[in-house]
């Protein structure tokens, strides 16, 4: 059963749920999984976002996610014109996406040092999302628990190193996914925790020889 | 531990302890969340405080929509509460609920109460408490948790989604949750907490969801008007001692049955209803011009 501050809650900026508290949350994922602050965003529009993105405000809500606001943020009706003073350009494109829940967008974002974040999720009711993709890797990932995230090379004995160093911190693992695209390359292994994993247990993680990087995303 | 699935078992937890509803959902909350009982106290005042300033946000509201379709009808309703039929407390009640689902379509901050569809009518129906009955900003947000125990039990069993149930699931379960609150206001025991939340249940059953042009608007805005009229019909007929001949936990089993029933067409798809009508066609053409093939 859902809590109290499910039913009468969440404090958020209409008119709906799922196409602006969601879609700002989508945006602040692919804010935090960039990792800085973007300049540049184009996002595609799947299914009903595509169809009715502007009456709702998805299209401001998700700015306002890629500029770091949260889905009470009053300013979120003004996120277009903000990300314009603040030097960040930004595109939608409706498309048509094979088997996507119908609330998808696909996120790409350009960083301040030249990064580049692609981010595909669904908003899937109450204002709840679901992160499918991240650069080419199938992921799951709700937001709702801290994630800490790797890109390494696809041998054995990785996740084993990975896993010793959150044990050893005592972090607890909630929710696991690997995922590769093909045998023996890189491989990304995405887990979702109890508890926000300090910065040197990254740190640690991202000293494992197979491991290209690794970052950490809080829960939002 | 506190468990209750129905709201027989929550009611009648109530009624043999001798406390009110909202008592139990704290009690509840608290064990659930692992917080401290002032924290969870706190989080509902802030809904409130939230709840309290889009109402007076709303009754002044003169901004339009997004789309254009909606703005300005809480302000016109304020202004017309003493002349009316219904009388100053309904005309109050409905014009806070049409200027919380203003505020909301303006891209303005509300409480999804259970959801941003249905935000106005639980706060509509308590800030009217708060000028009728004159109950405490205390006791209203205690009834508030009262509202979300009647809340998270059809969230269980049948469901607060439009895209699920339809409107009777948005709206409906405001407008149970509202009439319950309310009647805790007014004195009424723990079992006509769970009888006004039937007897506002049944009235909206069947209800759909065909939003003109997908969005949260038409009908919604003004249904939130006419869903707190009638929770406060549902309080009222149950502290006068009327009983619903069908028992609460019965209704919601028939407002999951119905909603499954409903062709998707009538479940926020905007492909039936309301939103296929000419003119509402005719609006999204306006709104979505470079969709007109649509």
């Amino acid at each position: 059963m859902h809590g109290v501050f499910d039913i009468v809650g969440p404090v958020m900026i209409g008119p709906s749920s799922s196409h602006t508290a969601g879609a700002v949350r989508l945006g602040l994922m692919a804010r935090k999984i960039l990792g800085e602050p973007a300049v540049r965003a184009e996002i595609n529009l799947h299914g009903s976002f595509a169809r009715t993105y502007r009456g709702h405000g998805t299209d401001k809500a998700l700015i306002a996610g890629i500029l770091g606001f949260s889905p009470d943020d009053e300013r979120i009706r003004d996120a277009l014109k903000l990300a314009r003073q603040q030097g960040m350009d930004y595109s939608f494109q409706p498309v048509n996406l094979e088997d996507a829940h119908p609330n998808t967008a696909v996120i790409y974002l350009v960083g301040v040092t030249g990064r580049i974040a692609r981010v595909r999720g669904a908003s899937v009711g109450g204002g709840n999302i679901r992160i499918t993709n991240i650069d080419g890797y199938e992921v799951e990932l709700t937001g709702q628990y801290p994630a800490l995230i790797t890109i390494h090379r696809d041998r054995p004995g990785v996740i084993t190193q990975v896993t010793q160093i959150l044990s050893r911190y005592e972090v607890n693992i909630a929710f696991m996914r690997v995922s590769r695209q093909n045998r023996g390359e890189t491989a990304m292994m995405i887990m979702e925790l109890d508890d926000q994993p300090a910065e040197e247990v990254v740190e640690e993680c991202r000293e494992v020889y197979e491991v290209e990087n690794a970052f950490s995303i809080p829960a939002i | 531990m506190i468990r209750f699935n129905t709201l027989k078992e929550l009611t009648a937890m109530a009624e043999e302890k001798d406390l009110p509803v909202h008592e139990i959902v704290i009690a509840r909350e608290v064990h659930d969340s692992q917080h401290d009982r002032e924290t969870v106290l706190a989080g509902m005042e802030e809904n409130w405080r939230v709840m309290q300033a889009a109402i007076e946000r709303g009754i002044r509201n003169t901004e339009r929509s997004v789309s254009g379709m909606t703005g300005g009808d809480a302000r016109r309703l304020y202004g017309f509460r003493e002349e009316g039929y219904l009388g100053r407390p309904a005309l109050s009640a409905a014009s806070y609920a049409v200027g919380i689902s203003e505020v909301n379509a303006v891209m303005g901050r509300i409480v999804a109460c259970p959801t941003a569809g249905s935000c106005g009518i639980v706060p509509a129906a308590l800030y009217a408490a708060k000028e009728i009955k004159k109950v405490s900003d205390a006791q209203i947000i205690r009834a508030l948790f009262t509202a979300a125990g009647i809340g998270m039990v059809i969230d269980q069993n049948a469901s607060i989604a439009g895209a699920a149930g339809g409107c009777q699931a948005e709206c409906g379960t405001a407008a149970g949750m509202a009439a319950g609150a309310l009647v805790e206001l007014a004195g009424g025991t723990p079992d006509m907490v769970g009888n006004a939340c039937a007897l506002a249940i049944k009235n909206l059953l069947g209800l759909v969801c065909d939003p003109v042009a997908g969005l949260v608007e038409v009908p919604c805005v003004k249904r939130n008007g006419f869903a707190v009229v009638e929770a406060m019909l549902a309080a009222d007929m149950t502290m006068a001692g009327i009983r619903s001949a069908i028992p609460v936990d019965e209704v919601i089993d028939a407002m999951n049955r119905i909603g499954k029933a409903l062709p998707k067409s009538l479940r926020e798809t905007s492909e039936g209803g309301l939103a296929t009508t000419r003119t509402a066609r005719a609006i999204e053409k306006r709104v979505y011009p470079e969709q007109s093939k649509r």
